[in-house]
């Protein structure tokens, strides 16, 4: 006998035992995203064929530096929860799942903080 | 549900060996697929990044890299990516809003996306090799 409603029951369910928060961070991250890589693909476009002094004045110039971290934290996040979602449908052994899930939660703030500390310290001209 | 070991295997849905092929699945297969990709690409840009905190040098060696022809086919690859992810977000982010869910709608939308992205991809290497330095 069940006495648990239906709602009750969905609730703590789903592969990565959590609600909507997932859900609506991606949805939030990519809204960011959208202008953020139209600007960035622009940029590229226009340091194609650039020396190292122009590339590096360009992220020193703080608009460009600030937009480039909060572009990096967006992507970062976007592509863990995105990764995530591939682990939980593809990956059915418990702790090779559990083990990818750590290490893309791992890697993705250590390769965001490196890549944010990358443009800090090219912005501050250490 | 009850058990985590089930008795015998269950037939999972969607049956892909029976599915008829399609736009729609095939653009939602792809989406995934381009994710990871642009996952992967990450690594390209904290690479670059460091790159360029590190010193003249260290990138010279990354543009070396991106501008050989390995690069350069990843680089093509990666635009292509970022398109099409990006266009079919948008039309996910519209089926969040409750919008498209017409069959006729949802195909019209999902060659909208590949047309998108096939133009983009090549405006930005057309961009890049035609007229440097047009951006900032």
């Amino acid at each position: 006998m069940k006495f648990r409603t239906p709602l009750s029951h969905a609730r703590g369910l789903g592969s990565a035992k959590e609600g909507t928060g997932h859900w609506w961070a991606q949805r939030l991250t990519a809204i960011a995203l959208v202008p953020l890589m139209l600007w960035f693909a622009w940029s590229i476009i226009g340091l194609t064929s650039a020396d190292y002094a122009t590339v590096h004045a360009w992220i020193a110039q703080p608009t460009n530096a600030g937009v480039l971290l909060i572009l990096i934290y967006a992507a970062f996040y976007h592509s863990m929860l995105g990764l995530q979602v591939i682990i939980e449908d593809y990956v059915h052994v418990r702790w090779m799942e559990l083990m990818l899930m750590i290490l893309v939660r791992f890697a993705s703030i250590i390769l965001g903080v490196a890549a944010a500390l990358a443009v800090v310290l090219i912005a501050t001209g250490s | 549900m009850s058990s985590p070991e089930a008795s015998h295997e269950r037939p999972l849905s969607p049956h892909l060996q029976i599915y008829r092929w399609q736009i729609t699945n095939t653009l939602s297969i792809v989406h995934r697929l381009t994710g990871f990709a642009l996952s992967a690409g990450t690594l390209l840009l904290v690479y670059w990044l460091i790159a360029v905190a590190t010193g003249p040098g260290r990138f010279a060696y990354a543009q070396a890299l991106i501008t050989s022809w390995p690069g350069q086919l990843l680089m093509l690859g990666w635009t292509f990516s970022l398109f099409y992810h990006l266009g079919n977000g948008i039309r996910h982010l519209s089926w969040d809003a409750g919008w498209g869910f017409e069959l006729k709608t949802l195909r019209a939308t999902g060659w909208l996306v590949v047309l998108f992205s096939l133009i983009m991809t090549g405006v930005c290497w057309w961009l890049a090799g035609a007229i440097p330095g047009i951006a900032p």
